[in-house]
């Protein structure tokens, strides 16, 4: 697979993948996401920010083809073919049995390759996160940040088209979060790889994506989108910029006036 | 008095030094303790015997015990051998049935609807209350024995090893999925696994069931001449009144029941020790 020598500016990148109409209805009732439009461009970083229950989970669900909408199509650009996808859950979510290398072969392994043919590809994904010198150890030797790095590198070591990340780093101490937001940023710009990143963090959404997707809840469903175009690379200076404080207002007006229309109704 | 002692003072204090005399009498008793009080128990089993003149076909005292287990030793271990034999042979054909058993309940839910209640039929039912019926239909002593030492040690390998199986963490599961993993893989390199410590724990249990199985079969069986296990042994001295010999042959019982035991224990701290909660050593 060959990478593109730099991520192109909005508006000039290729479509992956399309979400049109996608509903999901639960037992027959419960509407977990009505009606989400959602085009994804090779290189998106896409947010999905939201209160709980407003169908960012079930959204993410839906495009890793765990369920399947009830109504509406998810349509990969060109199909999608095994090893197309990376998902890291908000759990490192690592085979306490097996060694660092033997988790992150995993989804090499279930593709019947052994760990001889692809032992480059893990070492390569290990140095990505920086855990080269830790392949032999078992996930308990380590903490919880380079759990989630392990979790993170065996999503990676396929080069997927497309991560799909489920609140990853919400488990883990503000200092350890912000290392490995940085971590991603950096990781993003060396594989120009395209993802998708559930969170509830208005400036964890802010300072890791070019697009945050904000959504409402019950129904759950799109709200608005917040294009943040501050460039990358973005650094602890951008952390502690009044850009970034102006774009974090910008960001969370978007997601308490979604959360608004959702009161309205319910006083309704 | 100077400054020069103080600057030779060691660098651990006076409550770090008994943390670790605290920590060094533990270690020294783990060991010592147990072997302490067997040892006073004989002792005073011999002391009881010897002062109230107990006669030794009421109680025989423990040095007896061992000179019969000697003297006997020709009859006894063949008898030792035979219920050996049984035991593991039962907890083998356990360990594969019930392995076997939780692996297609876990497979098919309709193949456990429809056999799970006699595999607790089988559980519930009280050996003894089987065991005669079995010695009817069954013509092979050997083959009674063994099915129904079977019976009493497969269930808690059949429902330590469903819980396993069952017991994987959906997240794992989902990931599974993602990647396209077959039905196969999944038993293989995930549910087997995680499965391990609870099947390691069932069959710590099925050891102990399994000798206890064979004993109480045999009980059961009766005469069996040639070819007879201590059960039967024991059976045999009890009308004879050579209480000695029926201690001989329950001290071969126990020790065998605690060398199974033992064996089980070092497999699962084998298997486990480098990844499971169970079998890791923590500081503090």
């Amino acid at each position: 697979m060959t990478l593109p020598s730099s991520i192109p500016p909005m508006g000039q990148r290729e479509k992956l993948l399309e979400m049109s109409g996608v509903d999901k209805i639960f037992n027959g009732n419960v509407v977990a996401l009505k009606d989400m439009n959602l085009t994804v461009n090779q290189g998106d970083f896409i947010s999905l920010l939201g209160p709980s229950g407003c169908g960012k989970s079930t959204a993410l669900r839906l495009i890793s083809g765990l369920m399947r909408p009830t109504s509406g199509q998810i349509a990969w650009e060109g199909g999608m073919k095994t090893g197309d996808l990376g998902v890291v859950f908000q759990e490192p979510t690592l085979m306490p049995w097996a060694t660092v290398e033997q988790n992150v072969w995993l989804p090499f392994r279930l593709r019947g390759k052994s760990m001889a043919d692809v032992q480059d590809e893990i070492m390569w994904a290990l140095k990505m996160v920086g855990l080269e010198k830790f392949q032999k150890s078992y996930p308990r030797e380590l903490s919880g940040g380079m759990k989630m790095r392990v979790s993170i590198a065996r999503s990676l070591v396929t080069e997927p088209r497309l991560i799909l990340m489920d609140e990853p780093f919400a488990a883990l101490d503000e200092i350890t979060r912000h290392k490995l937001n940085n971590d991603l940023l950096e990781l993003r710009e060396k594989l120009k790889c395209t993802v998708i990143f559930v969170t509830h963090s208005v400036f964890e959404s802010v300072f890791l994506s070019d697009r945050i997707v904000v959504m409402a809840a019950r129904p759950g469903r799109v709200s608005s989108e917040v294009t943040v175009d501050a460039p990358y690379p973005r650094t602890e200076e951008f952390r502690t910029s009044a850009d970034y404080a102006e774009l974090c207002r910008k960001a969370s007006d978007a997601l308490h006036a979604a959360m608004n229309e959702h009161g309205a109704r319910a006083s309704a | 008095m100077s400054t020069t002692d103080i600057n030779t003072a060691p660098i651990v204090d006076e409550e770090e030094l008994r943390y670790a005399r605290a920590q060094k009498r533990e270690k020294i008793g783990k060991w010592v303790l147990p072997v302490l009080v067997i040892a006073l128990a004989i002792f005073f089993w011999d002391r009881i015997v010897v002062w109230n003149n107990i006669p030794h076909y009421l109680l025989p005292g423990p040095g007896l015990v061992l000179e019969t287990l000697i003297q006997d030793w020709g009859m006894l271990s063949s008898a030792l051998w035979v219920t050996v034999k049984i035991t593991l042979a039962a907890l083998a054909v356990a360990v594969i049935g019930g392995v076997g058993l939780a692996i297609l309940f876990t497979q098919s839910r309709y193949f456990e609807m429809s056999f799970y209640p006699f595999a607790v039929i089988l559980q519930v039912t009280p050996v003894v209350s089987i065991a005669p019926l079995i010695f009817i239909y069954v013509d092979s002593r050997l083959a009674g024995l063994l099915l129904c030492a079977w019976i009493v040690a497969f269930f808690p390998i059949l429902s330590n090893t469903t819980l396993g199986l069952n017991s994987t963490d959906h997240n794992l599961r989902d990931l599974y999925k993602i990647y396209g993993a077959t039905r196969w893989q999944r038993l293989r390199y995930l549910q087997l696994p995680t499965a391990l410590p609870y099947f390691l724990g069932g069959l710590r249990i099925a050891g102990g069931l399994s000798l206890i199985g064979a004993v109480v079969a045999e009980y059961v069986a009766g005469t069996g001449g040639i070819g007879s296990g201590l059960a039967f042994r024991i059976l045999e001295a009890g009308y004879r009144l050579n209480i000695p010999r029926m201690f001989a042959a329950l001290l071969l019982i126990a020790a065998t029941g605690v060398v199974i035991f033992t064996a089980a224990s070092l497999l699962s701290h084998f298997l486990l020790h480098k990844w499971h909660e169970s079998a890791i050593k923590r500081e503090s």
